[in-house]
């Protein structure tokens, strides 16, 4: 039995309106101490809003939220001084360098010039910005902007770390020097809540995931037990001679005991797997049976999937992973 | 940098229940210095307290000198005190639009997250204003002199209306800072800003004797904050004397402040 304080997050029936929309309709959290959490949805399901409650950003209009103990609603002061908060759009100030950026905040915060001054430098050094100190933030790439603005966050070396999609729009390789930052920062003992929409980044980086969809938890558990209840990853295979569909379909039916899903004009047999094991069973059986294939691969669930089976319905949403990177390109211009 | 970015253990902090009042204050001036840099940075930011009084001033000078006071000459203690009202006026309502746009930036996300004093963003700028004040009453000063405005104040009753002029440009920008943190946009926090700005500036002393308008409207004129600030300028920088008006002005002015100023914070927090 965990008492509130060994919990770093504790919320029970958050809501938040907007109007007559409702954002969060009573989604209930509990992170524990030194996790990484991580919340999943599409775009607009919630997760900015319940993260900006959480962070005294947006008032609670109704349920109750503490932060390691402390009541977000009665104490926000003392709130913000236990959680460092990187938003979705890097909030460092455009005209100012990352110098004078850090050194603001470290002032803010009640730190000497000088101690700030370190405290910057130090931090450019960690997040390979040195080179850009004394850059105005209007020329920063995005995905510099968003290690700029994670350092802000660390200034104050808050025990509880708020990553709004942290990488979100940044190109792959930026995307995975994020990652190794957030690794880095676990390490270190801090407790990370993250929102994402990528299910590989929860994957990657969280203990437990909760899945949100339209202001309300769908799903929570760790990363492996959500794709068990979403079900399986498919083996795709593509045959040789188109001809042989039937015949490859009805030794898969035998080795795995389901019907694969056929396009036969393609000569494609997609098979559902309970684990990613029975994918040599479903190739051993077609050799067995003289049957010759091009191409071979196991999926694992996508974000769209999970959210099918969750939800009934599909994510909705424009943004899904596998365009990452036209969206990046966009991105990437916008800031060049 | 695994050693820089551990974190405290948490039973390790007090917690601090609200910002002090010293804290208040340096975090007020740290804002101040991050709006005084962004100044530097856009110079634009000194157009309405350069050119206006020095363009205001000229013209209006030429323009209404012969027809209400009989020359110019003998108009200069008039228009230079109202202008300073004026210009001071215009001054701070840039600290609302400022305000709003800086808002709308992402930085604002991080000042509402970080433990500080919720004024400290606001009242940052206004201190940083003072520059600009500063610049337009020096500046208005200087083509009143040297267009002939001999002040029968004396260099000390000049000095305290030059001082009285900055006050009242800060304490009227927390009116617009108010517009800047109800308003959804720069825009409207300018056109309705502008919708003050006219009538405080127009139904005042400032550039026409009050006599000479109707005389259901000098009563508005009368409670005019801003005909307050130009009866007391006048009074310090024509004569020279410390009369009742110099204090209505001030408490005019910590009036306005008291209002405004917590409504300010109280509708900023309200907006997180």
């Amino acid at each position: 039995m965990t008492t509130t304080t060994e919990l770093a997050v504790s919320a029970s029936g958050l809501v938040k309106t907007f109007g007559d929309f409702t954002a969060v309709d009573g989604i209930d959290l509990e992170i524990r101490r030194g996790e990484v959490f991580g919340v999943l949805g599409p775009n607009g399901a919630g997760k900015t809003t319940t993260l900006k409650m959480l962070a005294t950003l947006l008032p609670i209009d109704a349920g109750k939220a503490e932060i390691f103990g402390v009541d977000v609603k009665a104490h926000p002061h003392q709130v913000r001084q236990l959680v460092g908060v990187t938003g979705q759009y890097a909030s460092v100030d455009e005209n100012l360098t990352a110098t004078e950026n850090l050194v603001l905040f470290g002032r803010l915060l009640g730190m000497s010039g000088k101690d700030a001054r370190a405290a910057s430098e130090e931090l450019l050094e960690s997040f390979g910005l040195q080179e850009a100190a004394k850059r105005q933030i209007s020329k920063f790439s995005g995905g510099m902007r968003r290690r700029l603005d994670l350092a802000a966050s660390l200034l104050s070396r808050p025990p509880l770390i708020f990553l709004d999609e942290p990488t979100t729009g940044l190109d792959p390789r930026t995307r995975g020097q994020m990652w190794d930052t957030i690794r880095t920062l676990v390490a270190g003992g801090s407790t990370v809540l993250l929102t994402t929409q990528y299910l590989d980044e929860a994957d990657q980086l969280a203990d437990r995931i909760a899945v949100i969809d339209r202001g309300v938890k769908v799903a929570e558990g760790t990363s492996e037990e959500l794709k068990t209840s979403v079900g399986n990853s498919t083996l795709h295979l593509r045959l040789s001679d188109k001809a042989q569909v039937a015949t490859a379909a009805a030794v898969v039916e035998k080795v795995t005991g389901e019907r694969p899903v056929l396009t036969p004009e393609a000569g494609g047999v997609n098979v559902p797997l309970a684990d990613a094991d029975r994918a040599a069973d479903v190739l051993i059986g077609l050799r067995h049976a003289g049957i010759s294939i091009t191409t071979a691969n196991v999926q694992q669930p996508t974000l769209d999937e999970v959210f099918l089976a969750l939800t009934g319905h599909g994510t909705e949403n424009p943004e899904n992973p596998d365009r990452t990177d036209i969206r990046t390109d966009i991105r990437t211009e916008e800031v060049a | 940098m695994a050693a820089l970015i551990s974190t405290y253990a948490v039973a390790d902090r007090p917690l601090k229940t609200h910002p002090g009042v010293g804290e208040t204050i340096a975090q007020t001036f740290t804002m101040a210095r991050r709006a005084l840099i962004k100044m530097m940075r856009n110079p634009e930011q000194f157009f309405d307290v350069t050119i206006q009084p020095l363009l205001f001033t000229a013209m209006f000078a030429y323009i209404f000198g012969g027809a209400i006071s009989g020359d110019v000459k003998a108009y200069l203690p008039t228009i230079i005190t109202g202008i300073l009202a004026q210009t001071a006026l215009t001054a701070s309502m840039a600290r609302g639009t400022q305000l709003r746009e800086d808002m709308d930036k992402g930085v604002f996300d991080r000042f509402k997250a970080l433990p500080i004093a919720r004024i400290a963003p606001l009242a940052g700028p206004a201190v940083a204003d003072l520059l600009r004040y500063g610049i337009a009453a020096t500046l208005t000063i200087l083509v009143g002199l040297l267009m002939g405005y001999r002040p029968g104040g004396g260099v000390g009753g000049v000095l305290a209306g030059w001082a009285l002029t900055i006050f009242a440009g800060w304490s009227l920008s927390w009116i617009f800072t108010w517009l800047g943190t109800v308003l959804k946009t720069a825009g409207g926090v300018q056109g309705l800003g502008m919708m003050i700005m006219f009538p405080l500036t127009f139904l005042s002393p400032a550039f026409v004797p009050k006599e000479t308008m109707p005389s259901w409207l000098q009563h508005f004129v009368d409670v005019n904050p801003v005909t307050l600030v130009i009866n007391a300028t006048r009074d310090l920088m024509n004569a020279g004397d410390l009369t009742l008006s110099v204090v209505w002005a001030l408490v005019g002015c910590v009036v306005v402040v008291a209002i405004f100023a917590p409504i300010s914070v109280w509708s900023y927090s309200k907006k997180l």
